[in-house]
């Protein structure tokens, strides 16, 4: 059937809404139990499919395959605790299921009708939570852009349909005039969300001020930041937003083509978004003449081969077209001239996602979320020493204070919290003084970061400042394209004075030499790339300065990181002269006698740490008479 | 590194060598390397019309051959009509590509920011160790390469090791031995389908 007119959406949603209704927490009178099985890449890493498939066998068992239903729906967020599934009625949230626990389940559950609680969340306090309702980490989110994440299955467009989704697209084609949609999308205030945030409404407005054709709609999904993942969970989980945004823009700019530009390391997002493609299509939502009119538009994948330049608007288009992914001065900008030479407008999945909601409810509801100068809300990553490693979605605004202690669940009890990463490589530590601020583009930048895609990393007392600012360094100066010297040299250099000070070879000269270049490099490089490549340098040296010190004058590491500074040492209380570490030693650095502490001879020991592995007593030490972590 | 195998034969036959170790040698050879370059025709002719589809097509081919070779290289650009050397310029540019044989299973240890803090470098130096090969390398019988990757996006779980397509989230260096055997053994537990 193709679809014509909102009349034929609405009998679309009326097949379907029942079951959302349900998934919404209402009653549907249909009788019926459904399963969600979440199936984005972490829950999936965890088995969620072999779940999904236990759970269809064993429905069928149990001859109950008429009044269960499973399906599949895309990221709850939280990833910590997957594979996660959810029941309804009931909104019954069970945690790290796993297929073994099946058979019990539907026995339990299903059956006698009793709750299973071993597989709930447990709350901080130790107690068991059945509802989703009542879980923290979901009740302090404002969830708009990952709305549809875990209620639909973003396999059916059906059920996209059935949660108001192209009603926008199908009342602005038939309805409507492109320069009122992009009066709404600017009076909103939206910003781009891919990390500089230019406004959303002014790129469509300067793309659409071009008199040339044909013109380009592109979709940046190449989501390179490493601890980010916002952009993969929203195209698993409600690839349909993104597709119907992508349309609205290209009706609003006078586009007929849009390519999504999604990495390849993302099977699962590639694969939904194809099956998303071809049911917009085969309904006439794609392709030529959308609802019955004269609008055409198409969308195809494009792939990235693993560049993290090409997240760089300019480089991208060149990848677009199958070619090297370098950039390229701007101006001409891609609006001008972007694709083929043709007037492309380029935006983030997250940047997408928020216009269907956008428009559905209104400029002025949108506006009432977030900040001054940045409106709506923000999906973030949370990993690294963080309890609820995860993805949410907040307000502008919103303190990292909040985010990371309240919803996050802070950091493990016997750690001390140093420092936040945010913005990826692009981007700055932030360290625990400014955890108040309110998250939004200015503040951010102020504190050296940036917002980046919306990754937070978090780190600990044991994570080394230096090491990390090496870690970025040593990833853009990989990833850096060669095409300018500031980048490809200036970050080269960087890399090797911070891998001198690592080493312990650093001299105090070397932190001016260090903040100049990084100056140099971020003022002369070509795109943003190099422009941002210095900014984990930066940041650390404004706020961990005494850590740079430590390791050029006192020769120590403080958090215990960086090998070449380290001792060993032997605990000689704790010592029971079992010899096994001299035995591990491969360079015969540690010596002994029976009933004598053992010792290490720092002169031969190369830092390998085999002797800490097999110390049954955990008597070696390192650094400064700290116990070796997490052993 | 390079072992006996080296007579001769092309690259490719090369790597064929390797995986029909024990049967008839030359007509297997021959005959696999005729239906890959059949496969490859396929997909060139599927995409070589679009604008912009090198990238899909040389994802695909490598694919098909495990790796990209010069022949295929310089197979593709004759098939689609673009330079040879502008073929080359995007297989050397992007990380996805390689242009010497992989092993059979690739370990790759994920070394985004996420799992890097949660220990990724311990897991990377076990395999090393239980692999006795670098980074970038492969063993000699042709078993492993071992690779680092960009974030796979699995941060919740890190670390992450990608075994193939198999993920390992939370992986423990401790585990790694048995992960190592496992796919020695050839117990290779099917990689998931979504």
């Amino acid at each position: 059937m193709k679809v014509r007119s909102i009349d034929d959406l609405e009998s679309l949603k009326g097949k379907y809404y029942p079951l959302i209704k349900q998934r919404l927490g209402y009653r549907n009178g249909l009788g019926l139990t459904q399963i969600m099985v979440c199936s984005g890449t972490a829950c999936t890493s965890s088995e969620s499919d072999a779940l999904y498939q236990e759970l269809e066998r064993e429905l069928a068992r149990c001859n109950l395959n008429h009044n269960v239903r499973v399906n599949r729906t895309g990221c709850f967020g939280f990833c910590q605790h997957g594979p996660i599934m959810m029941v309804h009625p009931g909104e019954i949230f069970y945690c790290r299921v796993k297929p073994e626990d099946v058979k019990e389940f539907v026995q339990t559950h299903l059956v006698d009708g009793q709750l299973l609680d071993r597989l709930f969340y447990r709350d901080a306090t130790g107690k068991r939570v059945s509802s989703i309702k009542d879980i923290h980490f979901f009740k302090a989110q404002k969830r708009i852009v990952l709305q549809n994440c875990g209620v639909i299955n973003p396999e059916e467009i059906g059920e996209y349909i059935a949660r108001d989704g192209y009603f926008s697209l199908a009342d602005i084609i038939l309805n409507k005039q492109p320069g009122d949609i992009i009066d709404i999308i600017s009076k909103s205030g939206l910003r781009g969300r891919g990390g500089a945030g230019f406004p959303t409404g002014k790129k469509w407005e300067m793309t659409a001020a071009q008199d040339v054709n044909p013109k380009y709609v592109v979709c940046n999904a190449d989501e390179g930041d490493p601890g980010a993942f916002m952009d993969r969970s929203i195209l698993e989980g409600d690839p349909h937003s993104v597709l119907e945004a992508m349309s609205i823009a290209g009706y609003c700019i006078g586009a007929g083509q849009g390519y999504i530009y999604i990495r390849a390391e993302y099977p699962i997002a590639v694969e939904r978004l194809e099956m998303a493609i071809n049911q917009a299509r085969e309904i006439g939502i794609l392709g030529p003449g959308l609802f019955g009119s004269s609008f055409d538009f198409d969308i195809e994948l494009r792939f990235g081969a693993g560049a993290f330049v090409c997240g760089e608007e300019t480089a991208l288009l060149h990848s677009v077209m199958g070619q090297r992914g370098e950039p390229r001065p701007r101006p001409p900008y891609p609006a001008q001239e972007g694709l083929w030479g043709k007037p492309t407008l380029i935006s983030n999945v997250e940047t997408y996602a928020n216009i269907p909601a956008l428009l559905r409810s209104g400029w002025e509801w949108y506006q009432g979320h977030g900040t001054a100068t940045s409106k709506g809300t923000k999906v973030f990553s949370l990993a690294g020493k963080i309890n609820n490693t995860g993805l949410i979605e907040v307000p502008m605004g919103t303190s990292l204070r909040t985010i990371i202690f309240d919803i996050g669940g802070g950091i493990a009890v016997d750690r001390q919290f140093k420092a936040v990463q945010t913005g990826g490589p692009s981007g700055g530590c932030i360290p625990a003084k400014f955890l108040d601020l309110p998250v939004d583009y200015e503040t951010l930048k102020e504190t050296g970061s940036i917002m980046g895609s919306g990754g937070i990393i978090v780190m600990s007392e044991d994570n080394c400042m230096v090491d990390l600012a090496r870690f970025y360094l040593e990833f853009t100066q990989d990833e850096s394209c060669g095409r300018c010297t500031p980048c490809r040299v200036g970050t080269k250099r960087m890399l090797e004075i911070l891998k001198r000070i690592i080493e312990g070879q650093g001299e105090m000269e070397d932190l001016e030499i260090l903040e100049e270049l990084a100056f140099d490099v971020r003022d002369a490089s070509l795109c943003g790339l190099g422009q941002t490549a210095p900014n984990p340098v930066i940041s650390t040296l404004r706020y961990f300065k005494e850590e740079y010190i430590a390791h050029i004058r006192d020769k120590i590491c403080p958090a215990g990181v960086c090998k070449e500074l380290l001792t060993y040492q032997v605990d000689e209380e704790k010592c029971i002269a079992c010899g096994l570490c001299a035995k591990a030693c491969a360079v015969g650095a540690i010596s002994g006698a029976p009933k004598q502490p053992y010792q290490i001879d720092p002169q031969k020991c190369v830092k390998c740490a085999s002797c800490v592995a097999k110390c049954p007593k955990k008597a070696i030490l390192k650094g400064a008479g700290r116990e070796v972590a997490g052993q | 590194m390079k072992s006996e195998l080296e007579k001769g034969p092309s690259d490719i036959e090369k790597s064929y060598v390797y995986k029909e170790q024990g049967q008839q040698l030359g007509n297997v050879i021959a005959d696999e390397k005729e239906k890959h370059f059949q496969a490859l025709d396929h997909i060139i002719e599927r995409y070589s019309q679009e604008p912009g589809q090198l990238i899909r097509i040389l994802l695909k081919a490598q694919d098909i051959f495990g790796y990209l070779p010069e022949e295929v290289q310089a197979y593709i650009a004759l098939k689609t009509g673009v330079p040879v050397s502008e073929v080359n310029g995007v297989v050397t540019f992007y990380s996805l590509f390689a242009t010497e044989p992989r092993g059979k299973n690739i370990f790759k240890v994920c070394m985004g920011t996420a799992c890097y803090v949660k220990g990724a470098q311990e897991i990377m130096s076990t395999l090393k160790e239980h692999l006795k090969i670098d980074e970038g390398g492969i063993t000699s019988d042709r078993l492993f390469t071992l690779e680092t990757t960009r974030c796979v996006g699995a941060c919740g779980l890190a670390p992450v090791l990608l075994a193939n397509e198999r993920v390992y989230g939370e992986a423990k260096a401790a585990e790694v031995p048995k992960i190592i055997q496992n796919y020695r053994k050839g117990e290779k537990i099917e990689s998931k389908k979504h």
